[in-house]
């Protein structure tokens, strides 16, 4: 038992010591480390102290280069210095570290290690990234679990000190960053005897000062660098013995020992595993069941990676192994093997080619990849790795977790064995929604055993790919011995559903194991209950003997003031039914933890909460079940049966939750995925979903144009295409001079719609009678969704209005087009999503986008689905996401391929002129593809080329097979840029002004959400003054960058500042002339966020403010408009004080409730910015510049040419 | 030398001109103005029981929005340490106005209901206040509540924040009590130890182009004043000397404050006027009264105060007439505005 048992996770362990031991913390958010540096600016905003007294400098960079840059420098002027970050973020920073080891400098960079992106993003932990480090020469030590991020967090910066070679400190992301468990925290005197001051001050000491000036960095030539670089050896053969001496030292304080290798199993083990971080834990459960059962294995936990400590690796392993299993959370493709086992490969051969040879025969030694991106491991995929260690003829190379049928690596999985739990473990499961607070209740209720009893406790948390109506699955274990297994519960002896629905669509009661509990969050009493249930859920109760409990907690919620949060009702319920604590006493703790959380936000929230805790369990019901299961229904199916194949055999799968079980064979290989999947995903997560009234309805088009999820759609149609319509579908005279006699619909779809509210916000059309009933109100899901599903497939096979009918420049115009953009999983109420979906409305059929990483990113792309969708041709925006930092250059890189295609595809058209057809060839080329009916003209021209070309034979049929091939790139494509403020404005800054500057045809689409919105809500130079953010705890003091004046500065790039809520006519012209404009284009867009604390429903309401407050001034800066006035100020002038403005927020309001006087300085200089603003932007309205550019650009063969000064030539 | 001095809730005042609760006397610098400018004492804006609850639960609500949803951002918002919830922040402003000014300050809780907030009233005696005024305001709206329901309830209010202090409590009611003479009468009883006449119902308006009900605050006008003098006149003499009363609405210049001295409050208090002119009007004001004193020989404003009560004027049953005739046959005089 820790004598100081508090529950935290891997981060928060981590990040106390590198805290505690730091003078100059530079940081930049990443996934999963972000948390680490949230911790650290959270301390230094609250003024806690360092080791010595002082609080640390916290600073965010522009990016993780610019972290390392900023550590460097720190370094180098001899302060104490750290970072944290993964993937990614680690590969930014190997250029510095090089730096930083080459001249011996004490450094900890603290790692969430994380899957580095190939064929696809993954948030998830590997070792990819900390293995791209391994050749800077920084000293690598992995930590395998919550208790050792702490422990080597200390022993790292310690041994950094002492050895002057820097540590790269690492741990599993998610599995050991995001894991909750009770661990002996390290107090200020394990620190202080660890890390001397004499350390400290030899470091000091070594800083650049003026008054003892050398120089560094210099430049040296063949003659000696080659020397100099091994000039370092002996501080490197030093670390291991460094690094064990700390570690002893930390075994005398702490009793908690540590070896560089660590072995555990029999002595005389013939198979033993090298494993390294959190995997160990399940390897050595598995070894202890396999012993247990007398056979003779071993698992070595490798602590230091670098230097390789060969010497103690030989030394732990048994004499009498014979095989050695090496595994590797990377993959190294080409290379003999993955990092690990080469170096134990070698460790091995140089030992046995020693006086002393250990071993009287050498072991074989296999290599297994495992885990990648969070795989699990459990003792069911290691057993089969020691059985595969006993074969006469084993796999060399071999991966364990998954099933590959194309180059058959992979062992099984031996699903029958298990390791027992040990006697006195309470495993428990919860599947609840992000929005219930079950996750929030279940990390109080291990803080509450593990804090306040003798039993350890382990939290680890599964949360969804959608950022909407997310479903969470919480693994709690609690026990009488310190909790090792890495890997998620699957006989789970309580298991939990917070939301009744789920029911359906998850296979909640496989997580019970016999004669588990099941308590069910349920509307039915225990008398009705069970004929509600789907009949697999009543087999597996009845199979499982599971005793099922059922309460009614939403009622309770409600009753008791606490809305949709379930948890405080679920919690104490957990805890009467698992018996883990005296139900008094765990009352007694649970209010005692809703105290220590909420009591500092008053007592409304502390009262609620208790009076919800004690109407729980009161209303708990025991249900008694029949012998056998008496339902017809069965599960909801996933997708529907006319879903194409790729849907039904992967995506089907997927949506299941069952994507573990496909194969290699199903996934394609190079990351390739159909567009248009979300559709098939039918989620139903709506409690209300709009409903139309025709009678009030004014054909406005503001309800289709901001729904974030492209759940509302507007449909024009001639009477007699909806002749077979059904008497319950809904349509009304379209009022429009263009469409006179035509018919309008606006529909719902049911399923997708996730209830957010923002359509009914904007309605603009009342009833005559009764204010309240809008032309579209919310009405409960479950009366309406039956009608309206049949609305919606009715109304779905309507075909759309030809393009050309009507004009685009209007909101109405553009909302009859059809959206290739279309539920996402973004947050309902996003304010990003509206300005996509416009977008694709626009130019979809004819859009290439480059895409940030980001909310965009991972709501317009991870799997299972995704939003991105072609038409009834065939034909949407085609997308690709490269890295967080270099979007706009992936995107130039999109538009200089198509520019040389179009040029490669005239050249072949005008040569292949005679055998095509003048005539034909003149239409195509002549084509200035302005309008709809252009483009389409040219898409018939193209068409008809196409055919004359695949007949051609003889010398030409070489060039027309060419030609075929690039033929559509004649039809005018837009190139859309895409990412939000934290890409544009920070990380992705230098190579958007790079692009910008280049005069080249792209269109930039900021989503300025004025916060890095998808890691949860860090600062970015977009944030505005008085903003409290992460990294900005303290409410930023500085002012917001104007990216559109550094823009407008280069006088030949098309700007506009939007916002679609304030006004969605001008959002909608400021689009199309930015893909009229034929240079650049940057359009920075205000995106309401759920970061900014507001009411999503009311996002678009909050925009209409931000820009009547004169926050978000709208303009238009039209750089064609010769001798005019290029500068359109498109909003009025301020009518509202932008104090008011702030107050209705939560990013500011919090301020004022922190640090009042700082709110009001900052509150005042945000109303000068603004007045500041508005004046400097008046006075620009009125100028008049003559702007040098093309004058017909249109006209010129290349367009990428427009826009560029007329003597600019290109350098 | 005309001497301004009163006495209200047990408080020696310098000038019978006070500044009434209004945004005006949350912020340091303008109360600084405000004692500048002479204010007899300071009344601060109402500590509201909704904003407290409001505050506590929306911002939970907002700041935990999100959380926990997707493993990127299990979160929004920085852990923030300490809050300040809106009864917290209102008592350090009262504080930092009582390191700051020497005139009294005079805290005020609006209240709906007796409950944990009571606490409250303890909280601003603690934090300094030289009185409390407690502002029961309410829309009678519920059909199943009776007349004698509210008052009891309202009394019963009036008795816990009069349990909770020691400092000087005064009562600012709503004119829409039936018997208003018996009801002052049952406030005294259970524990003020003044009246503030009367509470202004901010009024919600109809906005014509969007449909919504909006809340719109009107500053009050001169004629507004006429209730409270009536009101002030009357209970003056049935509730004796020693309950202050304090005239409020419409009062915008000196010959108002005349007025109210005169049907016998201690103190007049402004609002709109100061909102409209600036603190420095207070000074303008005392001017006025000054000079209307002067004119007539009046010594103070002790001299004044009752002067013309029901009980001292010449015609006391016009206090309690309902005026119809005398107001019918001023119709057509220009000199009289008719509201």
């Amino acid at each position: 038992m820790p004598e100081r048992g508090e529950c935290l996770d891997g981060n928060e362990a981590a990040a106390r010591v590198a805290y505690a031991l730091s003078e100059v913390i530079a940081i930049y958010p990443i996934t999963p480390a972000s948390p680490m540096a949230e911790h650290a600016d959270d301390w230094a905003a609250a003024g806690r102290p360092n080791l010595w007294g002082l609080v640390p400098e916290v600073v965010e960079m522009q990016s993780e280069g610019g972290a390392a840059g900023a550590l460097h420098g720190a370094l180098q002027k001899g302060a104490l210095g750290t970072t944290f970050t993964a993937s990614q973020g680690l590969l930014l920073m190997i250029p510095n570290m090089f730096k930083i080891a080459g001249e011996l400098t004490p450094a900890v960079i603290h790692v969430a290690a994380r899957t580095v992106a190939t064929h696809a993003l993954s948030i998830f932990g590997d070792h990819s990234d900390v293995m791209h480090a391994r050749t800077t020469g920084w000293a690598m030590l992995a930590a395998g679990s919550v208790q050792e991020a702490q422990d080597f967090a200390l022993v790292a910066h310690a041994a950094t000190l002492r050895s002057r070679v820097p540590f790269l400190h690492f741990f599993d992301g998610f599995r050991t960053s995001h894991e909750i468990n009770k661990i002996s925290l390290l107090d200020d005197d394990d620190l202080r005897a660890l890390v001397p001051d004499a350390d400290v001050i030899a470091h000091r000491e070594r800083g650049m000062t003026p008054t003892h000036p050398v120089v560094r960095g210099t430049a040296q030539n063949p003659d000696v660098f080659f020397q100099a670089r091994e000039a370092c050896n002996p501080f490197h053969l030093a670390v291991p013995g460094v690094v064990e001496r700390v570690m002893d030292e930390l075994a005398v304080r702490t009793g908690r020992r540590y070896g560089l290798v660590d072995y555990h199993g029999a002595a005389d083990a013939d198979r033993v595993i090298v494993v390294m971080g959190s995997a160990a834990g399940a390897v050595e459960e598995t070894v202890d069941t396999l012993n247990a059962a007398g056979e003779r294995v071993g698992l070595l936990r490798v602590r230091l990676f670098h230097p390789f400590p060969v010497e103690r690796l030989i030394a732990a392993l048994p004499p009498t192994v014979r095989s050695i299993a090496v595994l590797d959370r990377t993959k190294e493709p080409g290379a003999v093997g993955e990092p690990m086992y080469l170096e134990v490969v070698g460790a091995i051969a140089e030992a046995m080619d020693s006086d002393t040879p250990p071993f009287a025969r050498t072991p074989r030694v296999l290599g297994g990849r495992y885990g990648l991106s969070s795989k699990e491991l459990t003792p069911s995929m290691v057993k089969p790795v020691f059985d595969e260690l006993a074969a006469a003829h084993p796999k060399r190379h071999f991966t364990v977790g998954i099933y590959d049928d194309v180059t058959h690596l992979s062992l099984p999985i031996d699903r029958g064995f298990h390791h027992p739990r040990p006697p006195g473990e309470v495993q428990a499961v919860f599947i609840g929604l992000g929005s219930d607070g079950t996750v929030g209740a279940n990390k109080s209720s291990v803080k509450i055993i593990g804090e306040s009893t003798e039993l350890w406790a382990q939290g680890y948390f599964v949360y969804d790919s959608k950022k909407a109506g997310s479903v969470t699955v919480s693994h709690l274990r609690f026990g009488p011995e310190p909790i090792r297994s890495t890997y998620l519960i699957d006989d789970a002896d309580f298991v939990a559903c917070h939301q009744f629905g789920l029911l359906d669509k998850m296979k909640v009661l496989e997580y019970a194991k016999p004669g588990a509990t099941f308590l069910l969050n349920s509307p039915y009493p225990a008398a009705t209950v069970w004929d509600t249930l789907p009949r697999p859920v009543q087999e597996q109760l009845i199979d499982k003997r599971v005793a099922f409990w059922v309460i009614d907690a939403d009622a309770v919620a409600r009753e008791t003031g606490m809305g949709n949060r379930i948890n405080t009702v679920m919690q104490p319920c957990f805890f009467a039914l698992s018996g883990v604590l005296p139900p008094d006493e765990a009352i007694t703790r649970i209010k005692a933890s809703v105290e220590q959380a909420y009591g500092r936000r008053g007592r409304a929230v502390v009262e609620r909460n208790s009076a919800a805790i004690d109407a729980a369990v009161d209303r708990l019901e025991r249900v008694s079940m029949p012998a056998d299961a008496t339902s017809v229904r069965s599960m909801a199916s996933t997708v529907a049966d006319d879903a194409p194949e790729f849907v039904r055999q992967v995506t089907a799968i997927l949506l299941a939750g069952d994507g573990d079980l496909l194969p290699v064979s199903a996934l394609p290989a190079d990351g390739t995925f159909p567009s248009g999947t979300a559709r098939y995903e039918k989620r139903a997560i709506a409690r209300e979903i709009p409903i139309w009234d025709p009678d009030i309805c004014i054909d406005c088009g503001k309800c289709a144009i901001v729904c974030p999820h492209a759940t509302i759609r507007m449909k024009v149609f001639a009477p007699e295409a909806v002749a077979d319509a059904p008497s319950e579908f809904l349509s009304k005279e379209f009022r429009s001079k263009d469409l006179p006699g035509h018919r309008l619909s606006i529909q719902v779809a049911p399923d997708d719609c996730t209830g957010c509210g923002v359509c009914v916000d904007v309605c603009p059309a009342k009833s005559k009678t009764e204010v309240r009933h809008k032309a579209i109100n919310m009405e409960p899901a479950p009366e309406h969704r039956d009608l309206e599903r049949r609305r919606w497939d009715y109304f779905s096979s309507i075909a759309p209005l030809d393009r050309g009918l009507l004009p685009h420049d209007s909101v109405k115009g553009s909302q009859v087009l059809e959206p290739l953009f279309e539920f996402s999983g973004a947050c309902a109420g996003c304010g990003e999503t509206p300005y996509l979906k416009l977008v694709t409305q626009l130019f979809g059929d004819r859009m290439i986008v480059a895409n940030a990483t980001g909310c965009s990113s991972i709501y317009g792309a991870n799997l299972p689905t995704t939003p991105w969708s072609a038409n009834a041709e065939g034909r949407g925006p085609a997308w690709n996401n490269s890295l967080f930092e270099d979007n706009a250059e992936f995107g130039f890189g999109m538009r200089l391929a198509l520019d040389a295609q179009r040029q490669q595809a005239t050249a072949l058209l005008t040569r292949l002129a005679p055998f095509v057809g003048d005539d034909l060839v003149r239409s195509i080329t002549d084509n200035a593809q302005e309008t709809e009916a252009e483009i389409s003209a040219q898409r018939t021209a193209i068409a008809a080329l196409r055919r004359r070309l695949s007949g051609l034979e003889g010398p030409a049929a070489a060039d027309a097979a060419h030609l075929l091939a690039l033929v559509d790139n004649l039809v005018r494509q837009g190139v859309w840029i895409i990412g939000g403020d934290g890409w544009a404005y920070d990380i992705g800054f230098g190579g958007l002004d790079h692009v910008l500057s280049t005069g080249r045809n792209v269109n930039i689409l900021v989503l300025d959400t004025e916060v890095y919105s998808n890691t949860g809500g860090q600062a970015s130079k977009s944030t505005p003054r008085g903003a409290v953010a992460k990294f900005a705890a303290a409410g930023k003091g500085t002012g917001k960058k104007d990216l559109g004046a550094i823009a407008r500065a280069y006088g030949n790039v098309y700007v506009a500042q939007i916002a679609m809520g304030a006004n969605d006519l001008q959002t909608t012209k400021a689009l199309l002339e930015a893909d009229a404009w034929p240079g650049p284009s940057l359009v920075i867009a205000y995106s309401t966020c759920i970061a900014h604390g507001i009411d999503m429903s009311k996002s678009m309401s909050h925009q209409k403010d931000a820009v009547k407050s004169g926050y978000w001034p709208l303009y238009r800066f039209q750089p064609t408009e010769a001798d005019s006035q290029p500068f359109k100020l498109d909003s009025h002038r301020p009518s509202m004080p932008v104090p008011e403005f702030l107050a209705s927020q939560t990013r500011f309001a919090i301020l004022e409730r922190t640090n009042p006087q700082r709110a009001a300085l900052l509150a005042a200089l945000a109303q000068a910015d603004a007045d500041e603003r508005w004046r400097y932007y008046e006075q620009l309205a009125g100028m008049h510049r003559s702007v040098p550019h093309v004058p017909d650009a249109e006209a010129l063969p290349d367009l990428d040419m427009g826009g560029r000064y007329e003597d600019e030539e290109e350098t | 030398m005309i001497d301004l001095t009163t006495h209200y809730l047990g408080l020696d005042l310098r000038s019978p001109i006070v500044a009434s609760a209004s945004p005006l006397t949350r912020d340091p610098d303008t109360v600084a103005r405000i004692e500048a400018a002479g204010a007899g004492a300071i009344v601060l804006p109402s500590l509201f029981e909704e904003e407290i609850l409001h505050d506590e639960l929306e911002l939970s609500r907002a700041l935990e929005a999100g959380s926990e949803h997707f493993a990127e951002a299990l979160d929004y918002f920085p852990a923030v340490g300490d809050f300040a919830d809106a009864g917290e922040r209102y008592l350090t402003d009262l504080e930092d106005l009582k390191a700051r000014v020497s005139v009294p300050v005079i805290g005020s809780l609006n209240a709906t209901s007796t409950g944990g907030w009571v606490r409250y009233a303890k909280l601003i005696a603690d934090a300094g206040a030289d009185a409390l005024e407690l502002n029961l305001y309410r829309v009678a709206a519920d059909p199943g509540r009776s007349a004698e329901d509210m008052e009891a309830a309202d009394l019963d209010v009036i008795a816990a924040v009069r349990a909770e202090i020691a400092i000087p409590l005064a009562v600012k009611l709503s004119p829409y009590y039936s018997a208003m003479a018996n009801f002052a009468d049952r406030a005294v009883a259970a524990g003020a130890d003044g009246l503030v006449l009367f509470n202004r119902f901010y009024q919600p308006d109809l906005d014509l182009d969007t449909l919504e009900v909006v809340p719109r605050v009107e500053l009050s006008h001169p004629w507004e004043l006429r209730l409270p003098l009536r009101w002030i006149a009357i209970l003056r003499p049935q509730l004796g000397p020693d309950v202050a009363l304090a005239a409020t609405s419409g009062i915008a210049e000196g010959t108002d404050v005349v007025k109210a001295l005169m049907v016998g409050a201690d103190v007049a208090m402004m609002t709109s006027a100061l909102l409209r002119e600036g603190p420095a009007h207070i000074a303008t004001v005392e001017r006025q009264l000054r000079d209307w004193m002067d004119a007539r020989d009046y010594e103070s404003a002790t001299q004044m105060r009752g002067s013309a009560s029901h009980a001292t004027s010449d015609d006391p049953s016009a206090f309690e007439r309902a005026n119809y005739m005398k107001t019918l046959q001023s119709w057509s005089s220009p000199s009289v505005a008719s509201p």
